[in-house]
């Protein structure tokens, strides 16, 4: 596990120490919320509809027992006992108060970690693949670099006032678990003869104006890269926009010059910068990297886990669903659900974060991930310990076996805490999933994606859900919009919308619909709903969603 | 034709717990829709608001927001003051979980 330097835990002690005078100024009447506002938000304090809300950090959403156990301290002591993972593998408390704020910030300083940079016009938390460090389809670890980045960029003088905030995300797999496409830089890691090195894409984004991130570049060194992407951040800085706040993400930048043109900016600019990075970053690259070293696994029998397989049929389904390939032999990444049906996805109690960090202690080399799909990760499990692994997520409320299923859904906070909501999306959530469990057909309906956003925004990712859905506000009224064909993997593809939306009361029906329509249609079991989806087109789904006597005979 | 004036609360967000408030006619703050001050006419209701985001050491966030009287006091028109007055509907937190007399 990365440690934080020296320098990291000053600056964010300092960091602290400000703040908790600013709170006071504020308490006092010194500051006024005019002035409190911007230095609340650079140390992740929002004001929601009920309550504050205090967004911390997880750098590429990686955790130990230590600090799983510190955000379960949190929740209970300054909180009301849960936190919530967001798809930017951060938490959030919904219900701080005020005052006790930089007390639960000292708190986290404790296990090396903050709320800087999860809010303003900066480079934002790196996110990276859940499954770093432990994928059997790995080329690299995209932890080391994620955290090259972080270092980078926290603080860095030129971009702490930029026209919109940035975000970047790195993968290491082929296989894109990070959604690389929908980010202002996506990574990937790349060999070319031998040699590792980034592809880069940009001007991807979700939010009012979708889009998918071009390449830009196919082959960036190691060496290289960090000078590149200062240019890529610098051009946009220079260019991007400022006048108009939906037209300043470097998705609208990228649309407006092309990609050409801001390929040649950045090479230009490259050329420039390129000489005052001497080396040093690379230097540091390769310290970071020995920190990120894998755990030492071991070799043992699976025979025990062989047992449990055939012999329970619980055991079975869970591992069949919630268990992705490993790099080293005999060892599993276990996905554990934060959708147990009709929760809210993505929240935790605090006792659950507890036995989480006991289980990571115990049987996972102490290494925990937050997923982007809002669920927690154990990336290294030996198979024996599995049937033990199991038997304690039972105990717990854990072991939902649901992961990719349609009530694995991903959904932002929405109207029930987000001040910028337009309708809930949390109790659609919850509907949709104890829907469909109690007609025990979500096996059966097999990969199914479902995303959900309060507003336009796109928290909820809804544009590359094989399913989105995004609540509006018509006319005073939850009106809920359907997109159709989305995918937020390496062949990332935004959503068509079905036709007009839906009321509360009439979208849990048009789900089961639209689901209906796929069984229908699938040519085997085995032809998931995105295929089927991109086999059959639109037509047969707005009939059974908007043809009245489809509707009725469905019903 | 100017839109005709409708019923508002002044509500706001309390500055140290974040809790919703809204403005009650003899100047304070209660958590509780159905005490607030209903402002029928436009003059009042600008006033009210200047009042209000007067007192930066109490609340945050001062807004007029729309209402229809009841037998009860104020009543929301909108979802989302509706769900400002109650809480989530996830958990029973917030207002819902709070005694009525706070
Ligand atoms: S999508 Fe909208 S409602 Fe949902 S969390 Fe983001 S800003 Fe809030």
């Amino acid at each position: 596990m990365y440690n934080y330097s020296e320098f990291d835990a000053a600056f964010v002690a300092e960091r602290n120490r400000q703040f908790r005078q600013q709170v006071e100024r504020r308490i006092s009447g010194a500051l006024t919320e005019d002035e409190f506002k911007p230095l609340r938000l650079m140390n992740g304090l929002y004001l929601q509809l009920h309550a504050y809300m205090l967004r911390v950090a997880i750098p590429y959403g990686t955790l130990d027992s230590a600090k799983m156990r510190q955000l379960a301290y949190i929740a209970e002591r300054w909180d009301k006992g849960y936190g919530h993972f967001t798809t930017r593998q951060n938490i959030q408390y919904n219900w701080p108060k005020l005052r006790d704020v930089p007390d639960m910030l000292e708190a986290l300083a404790q296990v090396e970690m903050h709320a800087i940079q999860t809010s303003g016009n900066t480079i934002r938390n790196v996110t990276a693949d859940h499954f770093a460090g432990a994928a059997a389809d790995e080329i690299a670890d995209p932890r080391p670099v994620a955290e090259l980045i972080r270092q980078w960029s926290t603080d860095h003088p030129e971009f702490q006032f930029l026209p919109r905030k940035f975000k970047i995300a790195v993968t290491g797999s082929p296989n894109d678990r990070a959604v690389i496409k929908a980010h202002d830089i996506g990574l990937q890691i790349v060999d070319r003869d031998g040699q590792q090195g980034y592809r880069v894409i940009v001007g991807g984004g979700l939010g009012r104006t979708p889009m998918i991130g071009k390449i830009l570049a196919e082959f960036i060194t190691q060496d290289d890269l960090l000078p590149y992407l200062d240019s890529v951040v610098s051009v946009w800085n220079q260019i991007g926009r400022r006048d108009n706040k939906y037209k300043s993400r470097i998705k609208i930048t990228v649309h407006e010059h092309g990609i050409d043109d801001i390929r040649q900016r950045v090479e230009a600019r490259f050329a420039l910068v390129r000489p005052s990075f001497g080396g040093i970053d690379v230097a540091l690259f390769d310290q970071i990297k020995a920190a990120f070293a894998p755990p030492a696994f071991r070799s043992a029998s699976t025979d025990d886990y062989q047992t449990a397989y055939s012999a329970d049929p619980v055991f079975r389904a869970w591992c069949d669903t919630n268990l992705a390939d490993h790099r080293a032999p005999g060892y599993a990444i276990v996905q554990i659900s934060l959708k147990a049906h009709g929760a809210t996805p993505g929240d935790a109690t605090a006792d659950q974060m507890r036995v989480l960090a006991d289980l990571a202690e115990f049987y996972g080399h102490d290494e925990l991930r937050i997923s982007h799909e809002q669920n927690v990760i154990l990336p290294h499990v030996h198979k024996s310990d599995l049937p033990a692994v199991h038997g304690i997520l039972k105990k717990h409320g854990l072991a939902t076996a649901n992961i990719g299923l349609i009530s694995d859904i991903i959904a932002c906070p929405g109207m029930d805490y987000c001040a910028l909501a337009t309708a809930r999306s949390i109790p659609i959530a919850q509907q949709i999933a104890t829907r469909f469990d109690e007609l025990k057909l979500e096996h059966e309906i097999g990969d199914l994606k479902i995303k959900i956003s309060g507003c336009i925004n796109a928290c909820g990712h809804h544009h590359v859900g094989h399913i989105g859905i995004l609540g509006l506000d018509r006319a005073g009224v939850e009106n809920y919009q359907v997109t159709l064909g989305g995918d937020h993997t390496q062949d990332a593809a935004l959503g068509q919308r079905t036709g007009p939306g839906f009321s509360a009361d009439e979208i849990i029906p048009a789900i089961e619909r639209i689901v209906y329509t796929y069984l229908e249609n699938r040519h085997e079991a085995s032809e998931p709903f995105l295929q089927t989806f991109r086999r059959i087109g639109m037509a047969p789904f707005k009939a059974a969603l908007y043809d009245k006597v489809n509707a009725y005979a469905a019903q | 034709m100017p839109q005709a004036f409708t019923p508002k609360v002044v509500t706001a967000n309390a500055l140290l717990e974040g809790d919703v408030v809204y403005q009650t006619s003899d100047d304070r703050w209660t958590r509780h829709l159905s005490q607030a001050e209903v402002i029928t006419d436009e003059a009042n209701a600008n006033l009210r608001l200047l009042m209000a985001e007067g007192q930066p050491d109490e609340v945050v966030g001062v807004y007029l927001a729309d209402v229809t009287p009841g037998p009860d006091g104020p009543e929301p028109t909108h979802f989302r003051e509706e769900f400002r007055r109650t809480g989530p509907s996830n958990y029973a937190h917030g207002k819902q979980a709070e005694p009525a007399d706070v």
